[in-house]
């Protein structure tokens, strides 16, 4: 079975259209991996060369992968749920009512996208609280703690503007309570208060500008630093693992071999 | 001799043409960037605003008895008549701006979100709150209409008199 599949992948791969996407070829020399890396868009940002240990997602106890598979998720159910929710007064609520009691898997899209945005919340502090008690932002990856806790950020504030957009009365004190905080900035907290809200009270305007926020500005942001966080992780030497750590006395070999094998 | 060295230190503070040019390009680059910031802290600032009136009417003084104690919720404010007159206090939490209510069993008034509390009076007993509850100005409309400025506040124990 699987050798069949070798021998279709194999063959798919002379065809004249792998050829055309995949201009590299599928070589098992160095300089054909080492292609197939520089000629994807999407990987050609990276090392052509790093070793398995480095990016193994293990290094991270899974919390880095755990996290970004969260914001995986929250931008997908998110996407559907704007599908049905208008940010405006008289429609934001009922669309939500709507979408728990009449929309087909309403119920289960809203609640996998507040369930996964409480997890986010989670395993981003996990991952930093393992990150900073294993010693792993220190030199070289001192610049990546500081793109990670621009990130902690990013997920706290997407986690503040969403809390309006179902505008019940528990978004609603909740977001005059947090607008109030930001209100308290010296010189500047009434005027960022004014501009956040779009107004003195939440209102029709803060609901639209949360909602963008949340689903435009954000996000993009977001993504940004996600892409500069994954890039630095390998520019930095690989995820940090800790020379002491078990496996690494006990099968130094091992641990080299894999190394090689790549 | 000396012309050399006065063409030379002279040739050292004068602007050549090519500096004189990128530091007047960067210059307008710069003022172009202050001023776009400028454009969008406008452009973000709403110049109308579809809030309710900052001014309301009450109605008139005898729907208040003397000893009572009123919430408008909708309007965020207390109409309270004593046997010194009539007065109102915002009902907003000075802390972080929850709706406070008042407990008529207890005699004060209190916040729901972070527990501070106030007399009647709008003083403040207990809590986080850093300020006591601003008393509003209230007047008399033509009409006989009890009227309150939610934007407008009055030093304390200014009754009004009916």
């Amino acid at each position: 079975m699987a050798n069949g599949i070798d021998t279709l992948i194999g063959k798919a791969e002379k065809t004249r259209v792998w050829r055309s996407i995949f201009r590299s070829g599928a070589g098992q020399s160095t300089l054909h991996r080492a292609l197939a890396i520089q000629q994807n868009v999407f990987l050609h940002l990276f090392p052509t060369k790093v070793r398995r240990r480095m990016i193994s997602l293990g290094a991270t106890w899974y919390l880095g992968i755990l996290t970004l598979g969260t914001f995986l998720l929250l931008l997908i159910t998110g996407v559907l749920l704007m599908l049905y929710y208008h940010p405006s007064v008289p429609q934001a609520y009922a669309d939500v009512k709507d979408l728990k009691y009449a929309v087909t898997s309403g119920l289960f899209l809203r609640n996998l996208h507040r369930w996964s945005a409480h997890a986010m919340v989670f395993l981003a502090f996990a991952h930093m609280f393992r990150v900073f008690y294993r010693g792993a932002y220190r030199p070289p990856r001192e610049f990546n703690w500081v793109v990670g806790v621009v990130l902690l950020l990013f997920t706290l504030l997407l986690s503040y503007t969403g809390y309006l957009l179902p505008w019940d009365q528990l978004a609603f004190w909740a977001i005059t309570v947090g607008s109030n905080i930001s209100a308290a900035v010296p010189v500047v907290g009434n005027k960022f208060h004014f501009l956040l809200l779009g107004g003195n009270q939440v209102n029709a305007n803060a609901l639209l500008r949360f909602y963008v926020l949340h689903c435009a500005i954000l996000p993009l942001t977001a993504v940004l630093f996600l892409v500069v966080h994954f890039w630095r992780i390998r520019k930095d030497g690989g995820l940090y693992v800790r020379k002491s750590e078990p496996h690494d006395q006990d099968e130094p070999k091992a641990a080299s071999g894999a190394g090689e094998k790549q | 001799m000396t012309t050399a060295t006065t063409t030379i230190s002279e040739a050292d503070q004068e602007l050549s043409r090519r500096r004189f040019f990128s530091q007047l390009g960067l210059g307008s680059l710069g003022v172009a960037a202050v001023g776009t910031l400028a454009f969008y802290y406008r452009y973000l600032s709403p110049n109308v605003l579809f809030e309710a009136s900052p001014i309301v009417n009450a109605g008139i003084a005898e729907n208040y008895p003397v000893d009572s104690v009123t919430l408008d919720a909708t309007s965020g404010i207390y109409l309270i008549r004593v046997q010194e007159g009539f007065f109102s206090l915002k009902a907003v939490c000075t802390h972080l701006g929850c709706l406070t209510a008042w407990k008529p069993e207890l005699g004060v008034i209190a916040c729901p979100c972070h527990g501070s509390r106030f007399s009647r009076e709008g003083q403040k007993l207990a809590g986080p709150a850093p300020k006591s509850l601003p008393w509003l100005k209230t007047w008399l409309s033509d009409d006989a209409n009890l009227m309150v400025d939610r934007s407008a506040e009055i030093p304390a124990l200014q009754f009004l008199r009916i």
